[in-house]
C-alpha cells in the first residue's frame, strides 16, 4: 500500500516539482524586481530581528556578552518555527483549497501534502541560507555543529506533516478544525521559548514548557546558532516518537477518508 | 477481456441529522452508525468491449456524471467493482489545473503533468498540441488573455495529445466553433478507428447515434434500458415526454427494430399508410416520385387542439424531414369525441434509395413533450429505390444539373 503509494507519487513526480516551480513563480510574477523579492523579504526579516533588537533596543541574551547573541537567538527560533507553521498551516487546509482538482481530477491526492512540504522546504532554504551568510559575515558561525540542523529538520517536518495530514483531512470533514489552527498556533508560539529564553519562566509554567514538544527543537535550534552546542539527543525523544505516531496516524486516517473526502468537498 | 466492466456498481452519499453527529460517530467507539445513506446510484452492471462506443444517456441528476467519476477514478464507489484496462482519459471538465497568469505552453505541461505525462513526453508531443490547438502566438501568452473558445482548444489538444485506451467525454465537447468541433469529433472518430473504446454523455441525439454501438439509459440512480442507440434514444424521449402520467411500452418488429409507443391516449393512430402516385398501398417508392402519407386518427376524448406530425428518418434514426399541422397553420381547434379525422401529406419522394422509417406524433403543441397524445416511432418502413435517374449517394435528391465547358486543347505532341 505505501509502496503504491510511493510509486504513484513518482509517477506524478513532474506535476509534483511543476507544482512547487509554479508556485513559487506566481508570487513574483508580474513584479518588476521578480525574483530578488525572494530574497529580499527574508533578508529584512533577518536584518529586523538582529539589527534593531540587539543594536537599537540593546536587547540582551542573560549571560551571554555578544550584542548580536539575542538576534541571532531570535532568528533561530523564528526561522525554525516559521518553517514549522506554514508547513501545518498550509496542509490544514491544502485539501478544501483543491477541492476542485481532486473533485475532479483523478491523480494521487497524497501530492498534494507533498508539494505544501516542500514550498516550504524551498522558502526555509532561502531564508536559511541568508542567516548562515548573516553569520559568516558577522563570525557568529557555529562550525561543526551546524551539522546537527539536519537531523533536527526531518524529525520538524516529519512531525509537521504527520500533524498537518491530521488536520488537513479533518477540516474537510469539520471545518472548525481550520478556524482552530490559527488560535492554538498562536498560543504554541508564546508557549515555545523562541522570543524569550526558557530562564526568565517562572517555576510554574516549566512542565508546561517540558510537554511541548517543539520547545525542545527549538531549543536545539538555539543551542547549536547561540552557543555552537550540539544539541542534547536525549531530549529530542519525545518529539521523535510523536513525528513517527503522527505520521503513521495521518497516513492511516487519509488512506481511509480519502474516498469520502472526495464526496465531502 | 473487457475493457470496462461496471459489476453492480452503487454510490452513496452519507448523510447525517446534525454537524454533531459525524463527531460523535467518529469518536465513540463501537456505536451504531448515525449516517443515513442517500443512494444516488444503485446496482448498475454493463460491460463495454475493447473499441466499442458506448453513449451514456439520463436526465440532470440520473447518476450520470457520478458513474463517470467513478469510471475514471476521482471516487469510490459504496458497491460493487469497476475493472478497467488502460489508460483512460477523460474530457470532463476541460482546462482543470490551467493557471491563468501562466502561458498556454507552461500551462500544457502543468495540466499534462496531472494527466500522468512526463516532462519528455510532452515536450516530443508539444509540436503536435501546438498544431492541433491552432491558437498560434497565444501559445505563449497568458492563459488570461484566451477567449473561452481557444482555452478550449487548448485544453482538448492537451487531453487527447496521446490516444487513450479508453476515452470519456461529456456534453463539455459541444463547445468551441464549429470548425473546431467538427475537428476534435475526427480526432475522436480517429482514436476509435485505432482500438480506443469510447464512453460518451450525451443529450444530443445526433453525437449518440453518430458515434455510439450501444447506449444505457440512466433513470432515477438505475440502469433502465441497454440497447442500440436509436432504440435507447427513442425510450429517452418518450420517457421525458411522459413524464409520469402515461405509459411508454416498446415493441420489437420484425426487422428486428424496436418501436416505441407513448402518449397520454385522447388521440390515437387509426390507420397509416404510403400511397403512390396510382393511390396504392406500398411499401417501396421509387426516387423522385409523388407520395402521400395517409393517417387516420380516432379522437377518444375531446382535446381542445391537435396537432399530427410526421418524420422520415434513415435506417441511422437521424431525421431526414419532419413537419407538423401547427407548423402548416393547420392545427385543428376543439376536436370533440368520436370525431375521425383523415390527413394527408403529399410529397414528392426526392430522397435517395435506402431504408426510412417514419414516426408520428399527436400533440397539443408544436413539441410533443409537452403534451403528448400519442407518439409513435417506426409507424411505417418503406424503401426507396432509384430506377430513371443516375445513381446519386445521399439522401437528397437534389437532380443536379451538369453542364461542362472544356475551355482548352490539350497541346498535341
Amino acid at each position: 500500500m505505501a509502496i503504491g503509494m510511493a510509486r504513484a507519487v513518482w509517477n506524478y513526480r513532474g506535476f509534483v516539482l511543476g507544482s512547487v516551480q509554479r508556485e513559487f513563480q506566481t508570487r513574483y510574477r508580474n513584479s518588476l524586481l521578480g525574483a530578488a523579492w525572494t530574497i529580499l523579504n527574508p533578508l529584512s526579516m533577518i536584518i529586523v530581528y538582529t539589527v534593531i533588537f540587539s543594536q537599537l533596543m540593546k536587547a540582551r541574551l542573560p549571560g551571554v556578552d555578544s550584542s548580536l547573541a539575542y538576534g541571532i537567538y531570535l532568528c533561530a527560533g523564528i526561522l525554525a518555527w516559521g518553517f514549522f507553521s506554514e508547513v501545518i498551516g498550509r496542509s490544514q487546509s491544502v485539501f478544501l483549497e483543491h477541492a476542485n482538482l481532486i473533485k475532479k481530477l483523478s491523480f494521487p491526492r497524497i501530492c498534494l501534502p507533498l508539494i505544501v512540504v516542500l514550498n516550504a522546504s524551498v522558502n526555509f532554504a532561502i531564508i536559511f541560507l541568508l542567516f548562515l551568510g548573516f553569520l559568516v559575515v558577522t563570525q557568529n558561525f557555529p562550525g561543526w555543529a551546524v551539522l546537527a540542523v539536519i537531523p533536527l529538520l526531518i524529525i520538524q517536518v516529519a512531525f509537521a506533516i504527520g500533524l498537518g495530514i491530521i488536520l488537513g483531512v479533518l477540516n474537510v470533514f469539520f471545518r472548525d478544525v481550520g478556524q482552530l489552527v490559527g488560535i492554538v498556533l498562536q498560543f504554541w508560539f508564546w508557549l515555545t521559548p523562541i522570543v524569550y529564553p526558557a530562564s526568565i519562566l517562572p517555576d510554574g509554567i516549566r512542565p508546561l514548557i517540558e510537554a511541548n514538544p517543539m520547545a525542545a527543537l527549538i531549543a536545539a535550534y538555539q543551542g547549536i546558532f547561540v552557543y555552537g552546542l550540539w544539541p542534547d539527543w536525549l531530549s529530542l525523544g519525545p518529539v521523535t516518537v510523536l513525528a513517527m505516531m503522527f505520521c503513521l496516524l495521518g497516513m492511516r486516517l487519509f488512506r481511509k477518508r480519502s474516498g469520502e473526502m472526495v464526496d465531502e468537498l | 477481456m473487457d475493457s470496462i466492466q461496471v459489476v453492480q456498481v452503487g454510490k452513496a452519499y452519507k448523510q447525517y441529522p446534525t454537524r454533531w453527529s459525524r463527531l460523535a460517530e467518529w469518536l465513540i467507539p463501537f456505536s451504531a452508525p448515525r449516517h443515513q445513506l442517500k443512494w444516488v446510484l444503485q446496482d448498475v452492471s454493463f460491460t463495454v468491449n475493447p473499441g466499442e462506443a458506448l453513449g451514456i444517456i439520463g436526465i440532470n441528476g440520473a447518476g450520470k456524471s457520478t458513474l463517470l467519476k467513478m469510471i475514471t477514478g476521482t471516487t469510490q464507489p459504496n458497491a460493487g467493482q469497476i475493472h478497467i484496462q488502460g489508460r483512460v482519459a477523460a474530457l470532463l471538465e476541460l482546462g482543470m489545473g490551467f493557471h491563468p497568469d501562466f502561458s498556454g505552453r507552461q500551462n500544457v505541461f502543468m495540466a499534462g503533468q496531472l494527466l500522468g505525462l512526463n516532462m519528455e513526453d510532452l515536450q516530443a508531443l508539444m509540436p503536435d498540441i501546438e498544431a492541433f490547438a491552432e491558437i498560434g502566438d497565444y501559445m505563449d501568452h497568458p492563459v488570461r488573455t484566451y477567449s473561452s473558445g481557444m482555452q478550449m482548444r487548448l485544453a482538448f489538444s492537451v487531453a487527447t495529445a496521446r490516444r487513450p485506451d479508453v476515452l470519456i467525454v461529456d456534453e463539455a465537447l459541444s463547445v468551441g466553433d464549429a470548425y473546431f468541433q467538427h475537428k476534435s469529433f475526427a480526432r475522436i472518430r480517429e482514436f476509435r478507428k485505432a482500438g480506443t473504446t469510447l464512453l460518451i454523455v450525451s443529450h444530443d441525439r445526433q453525437a449518440i447515434q453518430n458515434l455510439c454501438d450501444r447506449a444505457i439509459l440512466l433513470a432515477q440512480g438505475r440502469l433502465a434500458l441497454e440497447g442500440a442507440p436509436e432504440e435507447v434514444m427513442d425510450f429517452y424521449s418518450a420517457m421525458i415526454a411522459e413524464k409520469e402520467q402515461q405509459t411508454v411500452r416498446q415493441e420489437r418488429l420484425d426487422n428486428g427494430k424496436v418501436r416505441t409507443i407513448s402518449g397520454s391516449g385522447e388521440a390515437g393512430f387509426t390507420d397509416i399508410a404510403l400511397l403512390n402516385a396510382q393511390g396504392q398501398r406500398v411499401e417501396v417508392l421509387e426516387v423522385g416520385s409523388q407520395a402521400v402519407l395517409e393517417v387516420t386518427v380516432d379522437v377518444k376524448q375531446a382535446v381542445p387542439r391537435l396537432v399530427l406530425g410526421f418524420m422520415i428518418k434513415d435506417r441511422m434514426g437521424q431525421a431526414i424531414y419532419g413537419i407538423n399541422t401547427h407548423r402548416l397553420d393547420r392545427a385543428l381547434e376543439d376536436v370533440s369525441a368520436g370525431e375521425r379525422i383523415v390527413y394527408r401529406f403529399a410529397f414528392p419522394a426526392n430522397i435517395g434509395k435506402g431504408n426510412y422509417s417514419i414516426a408520428l406524433s399527436l400533440s397539443r403543441f408544436d413539441s410533443h413533450l409537452d403534451t403528448n397524445y400519442e407518439w409513435r416511432d417506426f409507424a411505417l418502413v418503406f424503401h426507396m429505390i432509384n430506377i430513371n435517374k443516375p445513381d446519386f449517394v445521399g439522401c437528397n435528391a437534389l437532380d443536379a444539373d451538369l453542364s461542362i465547358e472544356r475551355l482548352r486543347q490539350a497541346a498535341s505532341v
